[in-house]
């Protein structure tokens, strides 16, 4: 491991989550690796799910349609629409999760994400301010259902095949 | 009605009556006595927390004292985990992306 800082605070009575984490590469490169969609694909989504962008303009007004694909390639559809855009130091989106022609699903989540340099490492922290703790709870059963399911399937076949001899 | 643990400590009175009785078990006069609202208000928290199970009652003599179910406050770290388990593996797969894209300007 590394000694980057991460660190993961919830806060139920301010229906936030704070998330900081320090990466060990420049604050450009890290800027591009948030907002430039060849980039984010490749890491935003946990795998085994996998992030597809389908549209994004990242500027002020601008937007983010993706979706998060799961093994079985189900599609999972989200919007992130974005507020304001302070270059290589912050930028604000309302995400809401949506159907496969963009309708959203709201009431969303207000995302703010700052980006700062220091010593040639970047810290980037994320703040995510949820009206409804249900959609907060949905937003992790999404990510994390389809694998832990995975998880439990490889372990019924394990089972099985221990039961066999 | 089901309630949830969540809904038990979306309540600022109810998340300091969790904090109290988490050192030791107490009556209801004696919580009440922690807060300036009435006696019922605290009888009435207590009652979802009871119905969350989230607080356990014993009776002793004539008193009933409240305590707090350890196991049930698990929960709630187990899925505050699992909301801090995505971000770290997302940010894990960007150490690697990252890393890959600094060699590539080299």
């Amino acid at each position: 491991m590394n000694d980057l800082l991460f660190d993961f605070t919830l806060d139920k009575s301010k229906k936030t989550a704070f998330i900081n984490r320090e990466f060990d590469a420049d604050l450009a490169l890290v800027w591009d690796a948030f907002t430039k969609p060849e980039i984010l694909d490749q890491w935003w989504a946990p795998k085994p799910w996998s992030s597809k962008t389908k549209v994004m303009n990242f500027e002020p007004g601008g937007r983010r349609f993706y979706a998060m694909v799961s093994p079985e390639g189900q599609e999972r559809w989200s919007v992130q629409k974005y507020s304001s855009i302070s270059p290589k130091t912050n930028f604000k989106f309302l995400n809401a999760f949506a159907d496969e022609n963009e309708n959203p699903e709201l009431p969303g989540s207000e995302w703010d994400l700052n980006f700062s340099e220091e010593n040639g490492r970047t810290k980037v922290s994320v703040t995510i301010y949820n009206e409804s703790l249900e959609r907060m709870e949905k937003m992790i059963e999404m990510g994390f259902k389809e694998g832990f399911m995975m998880t439990l399937k490889s372990l019924e076949s394990l089972l099985a095949t221990l039961s066999k001899k | 009605m089901r309630r949830d643990i969540f809904q038990a400590i979306a309540d600022p009175t109810r998340r300091a009556i969790i904090t109290l009785i988490m050192l030791q078990a107490m009556t209801p006069n004696a919580i009440a006595e922690h807060f300036h609202s009435s006696r019922q208000a605290v009888s009435k928290h207590l009652r979802i927390l009871t119905e969350c199970e989230l607080v356990k009652q014993q009776q002793q003599g004539r008193e009933i004292y409240y305590s707090l179910e350890i196991e049930k406050m698990k929960e709630i770290d187990k899925w505050i985990d699992q909301f801090r388990k995505i971000w770290e593996t997302r940010f894990n797969q960007l150490d690697k992306v990252l890393s890959t894209l600094k060699k590539q300007k080299k």
